[in-house]
């Protein structure tokens, strides 16, 4: 069907037969094969050229579209909703659950939300960066107050869609002024990210990251295909937490992760979708970056409160561009507004608010970092306990204490398609295919259960 | 240090619609009005939050079951549900056959790019007709989206009302099966309408030549006070069994401009179609922002789905179109009683919250220095924000205008 639906698409041979059936009666698109039942009078008929016949449109012009399949992260939610198996568990998508397997609304939100309505604030439009006091908070937050960068005024920062959103400003502006530069990113990577760079045409190719033989960081092969990449690339860097690994480098290794970047005069692009939530500490996560600016060097961080602050669904972020002089801040940042307005004009108040006044009050400040030191702390030991299980029940002796070494929300098991696919199947244990658990959905009670699971989608299945 | 990477990049120029707001805010004299931005203002000048929303936000916000977790790609699903039948009417046989598929989008603006996108991949003709003039933005947009974009003609400066032959005419010549940009009610900036005649002829004509509607409606219910009035020009195209598109926005109609809210209707021939259809706006959704921002979806639900608040709206909402058409006799009386030179009955026969002047740019740009009245440099000004203390001011500064500057 693939060539009908090209055929379609292109329009010059459909079109010049459709100047061919002036004056008879027309149908709307004459050069591909209908797949409708029953309704359309012509189903029964394949039609690759001209078609001739006496009544207007019945057809529908979207006729040969076909059905996309569902998105595989997050598929993985809708699969696991409709499975009615009581033990089911789901470690797809990377959402906070308490010890209790519910969602997580944070107090401090909810303080901000009700402050928020208690002053009766106006629902007028952003201006099309963003609330300007969020701007200033994330920009703060992710490089600290004091850094130069930010007295310097070095920084455009402009509100998005959460890092979604933010990566696609970010995309949106390298193909218009470095056509033609790649983005480089690691295997494997957050699956939406190549969809983010094809579809604003950024060329993107990978970079090794994740080592199976060592459930680890292929460092050596990393820097390689970092210092193999043409001149003025784009590096796409996790700023911690690596999703869907949850392998970090360490500082020693960002370090020369920096030097290569440095001498090939490539460009670090951070993704920022974890501040907090690894470590527990908002300053410690963000090493990465902050070590990338004191080098004094150019880059792009996009930044994420859908975990650290529980707002997934306000969509709520930024795209941070550091420049080395503040006019070129200032000219890099009306050109990212101006790909966001014929996207959507201006971003969504609500999650900017709600993070301007948790940051901007410091006992709102100290109540968020209390709560993300909580889930942070509370994903620490699951990782704990789940290793602990592991070791007691897997006899073969195989070291799982990658488990431990990992960050974040997720770990990569190690399990390859068809045993993730086990783990669903028999186990009712939902995951994405590449292997990725969130352990944001596990709880300790359930630890046990998910190390049989494992264990025997390990060894029992090739 | 280096040079930086950016050094090629040049500054962009102030958008021009809310670049108007920018300068307006910069401006320090005490008799500033700004009429740019289509936001509406009270009579006393003010933001106004309708109360109903403000209801359904407290109900929001004191519900302990409510969670932050992401919408699915397409939104909150009861959200499009109450969207398609707002705009299409709750008896349409499209939605009650599962003709239509509607996906939350950012206001109109996501709505307007998500569906240009969709039709940029999937539609085989990738030219949009958009009127001669139209918001701004309509032209970015689709370019961005990757639909070339050509003019019909629509607003004729001697009438100050509609070129309707100039209309047929352009749309009859348009290729078959060319998308055309259609604004439901309330055609901004000239706030002048198709009768519902010129409708039903506009209708035939396209669907003769097999033109693909897309409506842009961000103004149901806010330009007659009657949101069935409001969308019949979209319904007629529903009824005839054909197919279209519709970006609706609630930004003006419920007020929430900064929530973002709104919806891409696209209804089909057949719910086999439409529910492939909504599986590609998921692929074009996904990479751009993931899923669409919860706060403001809600609030529109609640309100659409309780008999009472759904009431309450419309009365609400009446109130804010009856001040903008009060406004307008206002200004149109106004000028009347200074003798300004000029035909100035556009002014009352204009729909919805922007009036076409008809001043050119040096008019405009007079009436910022001398005045300091803030519009686009089209000569378009936003009723919403206006009110009864400042009408004189504005005649004032039109009378002026005529009289003294080109």
């Amino acid at each position: 069907m693939a060539s009908a639906m090209l055929s379609f698409a292109s329009a010059p041979a459909s079109l010049s037969v459709h100047e061919n059936l002036k004056g008879k009666a027309k149908i709307g698109s004459a050069n591909f094969r209908s797949s409708v039942p029953e309704r359309n009078p012509f189903a029964k008929t394949k039609h690759f050229g001209r078609v001739s016949m006496s009544v207007a449109v019945n057809v529908s012009r979207f006729e040969g579209i076909t059905m996309a399949p569902p998105d595989p992260i997050l598929g993985v939610s809708e699969a696991f909703k409709a499975d009615t198996d009581e033990r089911k568990l789901n470690l797809g998508v990377g959402a906070y659950r308490t010890e209790e397997l519910q969602p997580y609304v944070l107090k401090v939100v909810k303080k901000a939300e009700n402050l928020m309505l208690e002053r009766g604030e106006n629902k007028e439009y952003l201006p099309i960066e963003g609330l300007v006091a969020f701007n200033k908070a994330t920009a703060e937050l992710l490089f600290g107050a004091d850094n130069p960068v930010i007295k310097q005024q070095r920084v455009a920062t402009v509100q998005g869609l959460s890092g979604t959103g933010s990566l696609r400003l970010a995309a949106a502006l390298i193909e218009r002024y470095f056509p033609g530069a790649k983005v480089l990113i690691s295997s494997p990577t957050w699956g939406n990210h190549k969809n983010i760079f094809n579809d604003a045409r950024v060329p993107w190719s990978e970079y090794r990251y994740y080592d199976p033989k060592t459930v680890g960081l292929d460092f050596e092969g990393m820097i390689a295909d970092i210092k193999d990449a043409p001149e003025g690339s784009f590096i796409l860097l996790h700023g911690c937490a690596h999703n869907p690994t949850g392998i970090d480098p360490t500082p020693e290794q960002w370090e020369k992760i920096a030097d290569v970047i440095q001498k090939k005069n490539h460009i670090p692009f951070f993704d920022v979708a974890y501040q907090g939530f690894a470590s527990g500490s908002l300053d410690a996560d963000a090493g990465s970056v902050r070590l990338f600016a004191a080098r004094g060097m150019e880059l792009l961080v996009a930044q994420s409160y859908s975990k650290n602050l529980g707002l997934y669904a306000e969509r709520i972020g930024a795209i941070n561009v550091v420049c080395s002089t503040a006019d070129a801040a200032t000219r890099v940042k009306s050109q990212l507004k101006r790909l966001a307005r014929p996207m959507y004009s201006n971003p969504p108040v609500h999650g900017a608010k709600i993070v301007a006044n948790i940051v901007s009050d410091p006992a709102l400040f100290n109540e968020w970092k209390a709560e993300m030191e909580m889930m942070a702390g509370r994903i620490k030991n699951v990782r704990q306990k789940l290793y602990d299980s592991l070791s007691a029940k897997d006899k073969s002796g195989k070291d799982w204490s990658f488990i431990l070494k990992q960050i974040g929300m997720f770990s990569f098991t190690g399990l390859s398609k068809t045993q993730s696919e086990n783990m669903t199947n028999k186990w009712h244990v939902y995951m994405t295919k590449d292997g990725r658990i969130s352990l944001a959905g596990l709880n300790l009670a359930k630890c046990e259960d998910l190390a049989d699971a494992i264990v025997d989608s390990y060894h029992n299945v090739s | 240090m280096a040079d930086s990477v950016f050094h090629h990049v040049v500054r962009a120029p102030e958008d021009p619609i809310l670049g108007v707001t920018v300068a307006y805010n910069k401006d320090t004299s005490p008799n500033k009005l700004n009429l740019g931005v289509g936001a509406y203002r009270t009579e006393e000048g003010k933001p106004l939050v309708l109360s109903v929303v403000r209801q359904a936000e407290q109900s929001l916000v004191n519900d302990p079951s409510r969670v932050k977790e992401y919408l699915p790609i397409i939104g909150l699903a009861e959200f499009n549900k109450l969207s398609a039948k707002l705009i299409c009417g709750a008896d349409s046989p499209a939605i009650q056959e599962n003709r239509v598929t509607t996906v939350q989008c950012l206001s109109g603006t996501g709505s307007l790019r998500v569906g240009g996108e969709f039709l940029a991949r999937h539609y085989h003709e990738r030219t949009i007709y958009i009127p001669q003039p139209t918001w701004g933005n309509h032209p970015k947009v689709f370019t961005l989206a990757g639909l070339s974009v050509k003019y019909y003609r629509y607003y004729d400066p001697a009438t100050r009302g509609l070129d309707f032959q100039g209309l047929l005419e352009d749309l009859g010549s348009a290729p078959s099966g060319a998308v055309v940009l259609l604004h439901a009610c309330a055609h901004n900036p000239t706030g002048v309408d198709p009768t519902v005649e010129q409708w039903e002829q506009i209708r035939q004509l396209m669907r003769s030549k097999q033109l693909l509607p897309f409506f842009d409606s961000a103004y149901q219910g806010f330009a007659s006070g009657s949101l069935d009035a409001d969308a019949q020009s979209v319904r007629m195209f529903v009824a005839d069994g054909g197919e279209c598109l519709v970006a609706q926005s609630y930004a003006k109609n419920m007020g929430l401009y900064g929530e973002r809210v709104g919806a891409l209707s696209i209804v089909c021939k057949t719910s086999d179609v439409a529910g492939k259809v909504e599986s590609q706006l998921k692929l074009v959704i996904r990479p751009m922002y993931s899923n669409p921002p919860l706060h403001g979806a809600s609030i529109v639900a609640t309100i659409l789905r309780d008999k009472d608040m759904y009431n309450e709206w419309t009365i609400e909402l009446k109130a804010m179109a009856d001040r903008i058409i009060s406004m307008r006799h206002q200004l149109f009386e106004a000028l009347k009683t200074r003798g300004t030179p000029g035909d100035w009955s556009h002014i009352i026969k204009q729909i919805g919250m922007f009036t076409f002047t008809g001043l050119n740019s040096e008019q405009v740009a007079f009436m910022r220095q001398e005045y300091h009245i803030y519009m686009t440099s089209d000569g378009r000004i936003s009723m919403a924000g206006l009110s009864s203390r400042t009408v004189p001011h504005l005649a004032d500064a039109i009378h002026a205008a005529v009289t003294r500057a080109s």
